[in-house]
């Protein structure tokens, strides 16, 4: 892009450049997406093909009857999220809980899958709208009764 | 009354829209002559247009202010306990609401070109107003037979649903217009592009014409950014400004488009380059308001910010993203070969520095794009999949920090072409200031990597955000160039709020008994008590705990945990200790078994600053444009002058 090029080959060089840069930002991304393919999990999927352990991942489904447990130091719970199928994925979470998380809703943890198969939520996904079911969890009605899902999800 | 009187002035409106558009397209057509009676209904009809509407948006704030609960929007979003000013504010906190706003700003600003703008050529103006038309009958369409916001019930409700509790906040409520305003700048905008495309009038003019609404869209968009980022922080209780949630990415991307369109637009006003560049991103910017505005009003995704789902109303405005969208690209893909893109420029040179960011910042938009729209590709492949920060934050590194490293230098080169060594004293100090703070950062101790380069940059860009005064008189510097460097510093601050908060953070979770004192950071927090309180509709848990920083002075903060009865919804109400070093960040959480009260303490270095630097980028943005005008002013009084006198000596002789 010196002063000697013509404006119409300048023009033709800053196209090229600029596509480039864009076809180089779309590989990276579509790169990095497709290792985000499994960023979100559903328990069977987590029984089935573990996570590796210090990646964080999200884990949707619902909390199991009966498994949550308060812990002494008085903020951490555990319990227990099932899936459609039988399997179940021992949860810990350090933290203030969502208002509505309760036993039998639906919830979407975000963290990271220990070494002793316990996964370490950082974050519990809170509810904003009594209408609203996220997408992921949408499923799960079939495996729950679907007014109770309506009800009591729990989702971002 | 109020509420049929705002739906036929809503349907006048409409007409009119359809009336400008027809008008203008015949004028154009018919040629000098015959287009001459179109041409002079243009301008009058965009005018009473806005009047119109601005009439429709009146007669909705006044039901929702008198609580007409006949009207079905008002009963669904209203409830006769609220406060006033979260009546009034309902008006806009719906989706029917929020359209006819959009609509009607839109109007407004039509009136306002078709008022006041007489510096582009006629045919491009006559060409813009009916392009804005065009746009506006879309929305009004929408408004009239998807969302009607003036239905009536046939049985008056008694009380009203009320407001989503999350929205009852003064942060939030004036926040939706806020970013309504930055869009609807960027519809200018583009306006503008498709009538100088359908006249292939790209000229330094138009751009300067273009650049007070590019500007004036940016400093909303960045406010409204800047103003939701801190809500999310403050009434979310989870203490962090960004979540990369898709609402949010709807507002991020626009601003992205905008802020290279901001730029490619001086290049195009000053050194008549980046001709049809500079059209495209008036295009793209546009697109992305709309995508925003698709992504958030269809509920097609998922999202913190929770809004209706709502297929048909998603379609309607795919829809309208395919028409406008559709058409306005292949009408660039007709027209830009027949515009040539006017002036040379070297690779070193202020022009290819502006290259550089614009390239990065599509680069950019194209990333978060491509995260938020993700998850809806691969469900079509029945995938599910959630898009979150381990995406956005090293793959927006990658583009972002490299742009923020040009963005120190460009403002220091020259126009058309310069020499890396005639810099090279400043880039030296502001590269050795960067390097110095890398160095400092990482002796201090364990700082991942993305927040150190943060800070490195940001303490760099601090600096040389203000060496473009250096020789200068400050006086004498035109507020446009102070708007550059405030919002370059702006930048600047925010980057080094945000580094700061992700790496020096500390962060405190336990369970406590009345009079327990706990340790977070430099602070000494003890828990005084827990009670009840009331508002005026809703009652809540407060906690009162006495902070004190480094053994100082106690200060009282009250979290709550809140519960409102219409619509039934709890919010947690986190408290803010402000120093201007930081903020001590609490919430209240759940009582344990035992008695004791969960508590969730951060001390957050510097988090202010994020917020600080937003404000400073909209106020560059604001000085700018005052710098725009003001210049205009002058350009406008001497030529009158000099006519004045023209034709006095004319007169003499």
């Amino acid at each position: 892009m010196t002063g000697r090029l013509k404006p119409k080959h300048q023009r033709l060089v800053l196209v090229v450049v600029a596509l480039i840069a864009l076809v180089g930002a779309a590989l990276l991304a579509s790169w990095a997406l497709r290792s985000q393919a499994s960023y979100f999990y559903l328990p069977e999927q987590m029984a089935e093909d573990p996570p590796a352990p210090d990646q964080a991942v999200r884990l949707g489904g619902m909390v199991e009857e009966g498994s949550l447990e308060t812990l002494a130091d008085g903020v951490t719970i555990s319990f227990t999220v099932t899936g459609r199928e039988n399997s179940a994925i021992p949860v810990r979470f350090s933290g203030i809980v969502p208002d509505l998380f309760v036993e039998g809703s639906g919830v979407v943890a975000e963290g990271r899958l220990g070494a002793d198969g316990v996964f370490v939520a950082d974050n519990l996904l809170a509810k904003h709208d009594e209408n609203y079911v996220p997408r992921e969890l949408q499923d799960m009605t079939e495996h729950q009764a679907a007014e109770m899902a309506e009800d009591t999800t729990v989702g971002l | 009354m109020a509420a049929e009187l705002g739906l036929a002035a809503l349907w006048m409106a409409a007409a009119l829209a359809v009336l400008q558009l027809l008008a203008g397209a015949l004028a154009l057509r018919g040629g000098e002559r015959d287009g001459a009676a179109m041409a002079a209904l243009v301008r009058p009809a965009a005018a009473v247009q806005g009047l119109l509407a601005a009439v429709s948006f009146a007669a909705l704030l006044w039901v929702f202010a008198i609580t007409d609960l006949s009207v079905k929007l008002v009963a669904a979003n209203s409830h006769v306990d609220k406060p006033l000013v979260f009546k009034v504010a309902g008006a806009w906190g719906n989706h029917e609401g929020s359209m006819l706003l959009w609509v009607t700003v839109m109007a407004l600003a039509g009136a306002l070109i078709a008022a006041i703008e007489r510096r582009l050529p006629e045919r491009t103006m006559l060409a813009t107003l009916g392009a804005q038309a065009f746009v506006g009958i879309g929305f009004y369409a929408f408004l009239l037979f998807s969302s009607n916001p003036f239905e009536r019930l046939p049985v008056p409700a008694e009380q009203g649903l009320g407001l989503n509790p999350l929205l009852q906040d003064l942060g939030l409520a004036f926040h939706p217009p806020t970013l309504y305003f930055g869009y609807v700048g960027l519809s200018v905008a583009f306006s503008f592009a498709v009538g100088a495309l359908l006249t292939r009038q790209v000229t330094p003019e138009f751009a300067r014409v273009m650049r007070p609404w590019i500007l004036g869209a940016w400093v909303f968009l960045t406010l409204g950014i800047t103003a939701g980022s801190y809500w999310a922080y403050y009434e979310l209780g989870w203490g962090g400004w960004w979540f990369w949630d898709p609402v949010e990415n709807a507002s991020l991307m626009p601003w992205l488009a905008a802020t290279a369109l901001l730029h490619s637009a001086s290049v195009l006003a000053s050194r008549d380059a980046l001709r049809t560049w500079t059209i495209m991103l008036g295009v793209v910017a546009f697109s992305m308001s709309m995508v925003g505005t698709f992504l958030v009003r269809s509920g097609v995704l998922t999202s913190v910010h929770a809004f209706a789902v709502d297929p048909e109303r998603g379609s309607f405005i795919l829809a309208l993203l395919a028409i406008y969208i559709g058409g306005a690209l292949l009408l660039f893909a007709l027209r830009a070969g027949a515009i040539s893109e006017g002036k040379r420029f070297s690779a070193t040179s202020r022009e290819g520095a502006l290259v550089f960011n614009n390239v990065m910042l599509s680069a950019l938009l194209g990333v978060v794009l491509l995260g938020t729209l993700y998850p809806l590709l691969t469900e079509a492949f029945d995938v599910r999949v959630s898009v979150g920060p381990p995406y956005f934050n090293p793959v927006g590194a990658v583009f972002a920090l490299p742009m923020l490293a040009v963005m120190a230098v460009g403002p220091l080169l020259r126009w058309r072409r310069d020499s890396l060594a005639r810099v090279s004293k400043p880039v030296i100090l502001v590269a050795a200031i960067a390097l110095g703070v890398l160095v400092a950062v990482v002796l201090l101790g364990n700082v991942h990597i993305l927040p150190l380069l943060g800070l490195a940059l940001a303490a760099g860009l601090a600096v040389a955000s203000f060496m473009p005064l250096r020789g200068r008189k400050l006086l004498r510097t035109p507020l446009s160039t102070w708007g550059m460097i405030v919002a370059h510093f702006g930048i600047a601050i925010a980057l080094f709020g945000m580094a700061s908060e992700t790496a020096f953070s500390e962060e405190r979770l336990v369970a406590v008994a009345d009079g327990d004192t706990t340790q977070v950071g430099p602070w000494q927090v003890t828990l005084a008590g827990v009670m009840p309180v009331a508002g005026p509709n809703w009652t809540a848990l407060e906690a009162k705990l006495a902070a004190s920083y480094r053994g100082g002075a106690g200060i009282e903060l009250d979290p709550q945990s809140r519960s409102f009865w219409s619509p039934p919804q709890q919010t947690t109400e986190s408290a803010l200790a402000t120093r201007w070093n930081g903020q001590l960040y609490a919430v209240l959480g759940a009582q344990a078994d035992d008695g004791r009260w969960q508590l969730r303490l951060w001390w957050k270095p510097f988090v202010t600053f994020i917020w600080y630097g937003g404000l400073l980028v909209a106020l560059g943005g604001a000085l700018s444009i005052f710098g725009r005008l003001q210049a205009d002013l002058r350009r406008r009084t001497a030529r009158r002058l000099i006519n004045e006198r023209r034709t006095e000596r004319e007169s003499l002789a």
